[in-house]
């Protein structure tokens, strides 16, 4: 396969300005949407250089937790929170925040592929960089290496002009990738980032994800339990009895698929619920 | 290995047998009611028209009955009535161009686009004087009130769409009322407002302001409409890059609404290109050519069609028919060439 070729001999970055990965802290999250608290007592911490995959069924607050780590949980009119989140040291929602820094900071996938309509996959790739205002030395070479990290590169090198909707879901999804890593984030969260993708893309995205593990902070939500178990190596177990969701476990990713401590994790990753 | 040559086939398509039968019961119903429109009082175009309709659904659905049974039957009439509500669409519209072309183009002359009116007068024949004043001042009072509604509306629509501020409700209402407002009314509040107190003159420019109370709730209301329909999934992305609110709306979200925007604006200009009584109450509608909208009466094409036809002399009349053609091409130039620039991708 060719695409296991390409990864193989991806070479690390010398064109993406050089930052030190970040630690995440997760501090007591809460999140509410209008009255209804829907996560509670939220407390992880998200080591340099880690991949953690967060599973749980669906409507346990995972995506929301994620969204609170970037600030995208303010979006949604009638959103509320209480915690904290530190970058660094930092806490996110501290008065006086620069939330567009945070962003920059924590770069973020979505579920569904949403490229840019008006632009093309190039402009895609490096509309980040315009909408931040960041000056980079030379934009082409910085276009090639996002792409070749995202596992896209060799599939529209010759059409960087052509229009992003004009590639495949999977492809879509990877050209999403490609710009979130334009910016080069600390952190970058991906929301059921294979949810709409084939077998084939999905393994291109995982083979992603092992790739940027050495210059990023991971956080991935995901319901394939194959895919916690191949990417991560911590995994946190999310649940909703009926109330806020919770966090019911958190261990290396090996533990909680061999020996996990709480029934509920149990029943969860051998499918017997959920 | 033989190979089979196998021939694409459309097995659903319409035999010949049904073409003929089809046909037949069109021809059927034509003469059915030729014939009674021939023995009954009903006399007209119209009589024609319904009572061809009237046999032409009676025929299919009976047609339908016998072989499908009662359901296909419906959906024949159903089919029927839907057709002859398409087709109503089109007879006013078709008749009007048909009507316009027909008598406008027996007063289309070179010199209609070359002249004004100014040494010419009513009883003059056709080859004195032209349109020029009129087209010259419509395009000018058309393209100054979109310079002033399109940012207007436009930033109303992003107001109710983008910022999501608390005025919304009470501007979304006014808007809302503002777009049944009669030209007229719009007209004398300009007079009432404008020229009277301030400017006490005719110029196009008052036209303008009157003309803009008209356009900006249409671009305002379509635009609104085209932006609710952007997905917010491109919204969100766009700041989770870490742009501000500001720049992913001109950078992602303006740029995706863009032949919609476009339309808005087409449907601003298709509300005030014939405008005329506004135009009336505020132009002066002077008989020569005025590039100052600023300064002096100014005329516009809907104004010399009103006053060549109250002017009453045959010569008259026919220029006034010409200037309706002329304003039929001119829009039809100007939403063609807007389609062409909005339409474009990459």
């Amino acid at each position: 396969m060719t695409s296991m070729e390409t990864s193989e001999t991806m070479s690390t970055s010398n064109i993406l300005p050089k930052t030190n990965v970040a630690s995440l802290e997760a501090r007591g999250i809460h999140a509410w949407f209008g009255s209804h608290h829907v996560l509670s007592d939220i407390n992880l911490d998200f080591a340099p250089s880690t991949v953690t995959a967060l599973i749980g069924p669906s409507g346990c607050g995972k995506s929301t937790f994620i969204r609170t780590l970037n600030r995208m949980h303010e979006f949604i009119p009638g959103a509320a929170m209480a915690g904290e989140v530190l970058l660094d040291g930092q806490d996110v929602y501290a008065p006086g925040t620069d939330v567009t820094k945070i962003r920059l900071k924590v770069g973020m996938v979505f579920q569904k592929p949403n490229p840019f309509p008006s632009m093309s996959i190039g402009e895609n790739v490096l509309s980040g960089l315009k909408l931040a205002q960041l000056k980079v030395a030379n934009r082409d070479d910085l276009l090639e290496e996002c792409l070749e990290r995202a596992g896209l590169w060799n599939e529209v090198k010759d059409r960087l002009n052509a229009h992003g909707g004009s590639l495949s879901g999977g492809q879509q999804q990877r050209l999403c990738i490609a710009r979130a890593l334009a910016v080069s984030p600390q952190v970058l969260v991906m929301d059921e980032p294979c949810s709409a993708l084939d077998p084939g893309s999905t393994l291109k995205v995982e083979e992603t994800i092992s790739q940027l593990k050495s210059s990023m902070t991971i956080i991935i939500v995901t319901h394939n339990m194959q895919q916690a178990a191949r990417v991560s190596d911590y995994t946190a177990f999310f649940l909703s009895d009926g109330g806020p969701g919770h966090m019911i476990e958190y261990a290396p990713t090996s533990d909680i698929f061999s020996r996990p401590q709480d029934e509920r994790t149990e029943n969860y990753v051998t499918g017997r619920f959920g | 290995m033989s190979t089979v040559e196998v021939k694409p086939i459309k097995p659903w398509a319409a035999s010949r047998a049904d073409h003929i039968r089809n046909l037949s019961i069109l021809l059927g119903a034509m003469i059915a009611s030729y014939l009674f429109v021939a023995v009954t009082p009903m006399k007209g175009k119209l009589a024609y028209f319904f009572t061809f309709f009237l046999f032409y659904m009676i025929a299919t659905a009976t047609y339908k009955l016998f072989t499908r049974g009662q359901m296909a039957a419906k959906d024949a009439l159903v089919s029927t009535v839907v057709s002859i509500g398409a087709v109503a669409t089109l007879i006013p519209i078709i008749s009007i161009l048909a009507t316009v072309v027909k008598n406008g183009v027996k007063g289309l002359h070179w010199s209609l686009f070359t002249t004004d009116m100014s040494l010419a007068t009513p009883t003059d024949p056709i080859a004195n004087g032209g349109l020029l004043h009129a087209i010259t001042g419509t395009i000018t009072l058309v393209a100054l009130s979109l310079v002033i509604s399109v940012p207007i509306g436009i930033l109303t629509a992003l107001y109710m769409t983008e910022i999501k501020g608390r005025l919304i409700g009470p501007i979304r209402f006014l808007v809302q009322a503002m777009s049944g407002v009669p030209s007229i009314v719009a007209g004398l509040f300009i007079l009432s407002s404008v020229l009277y107190p301030i400017t006490k003159a005719y110029s196009g420019f008052m036209g303008v302001l009157a003309l803009s109370i008209l356009m900006i709730p249409t671009i305002a209301r379509t635009s609104e409409e085209v932006l609710n329909l952007i997905p917010n999934d491109l919204r969100e992305a766009g700041v989770a890059l870490g742009g501000t609110q500001w720049r992913t709306v001109a950078m992602i979200v303006l740029p995706a609404a863009k032949s919609g925007l476009v339309t808005a604006m087409i449907l601003g200009v298709a509300r005030i290109a014939g405008e005329t009584a506004p135009l009336l109450l505020l132009t002066g509608g002077g008989d020569r050519v005025n590039p100052n909208p600023f300064d002096g009466p100014m005329g516009s094409l809907p104004y010399y069609i009103w006053k060549s036809f109250n002017a009453g002399s045959p010569e008259a009349i026919t220029r006034a028919w010409a200037g309706l053609l002329v304003l039929v091409l001119l829009v039809l130039i100007l939403f063609t060439a807007a389609r062409m620039l909005g339409g474009k991708k990459k």
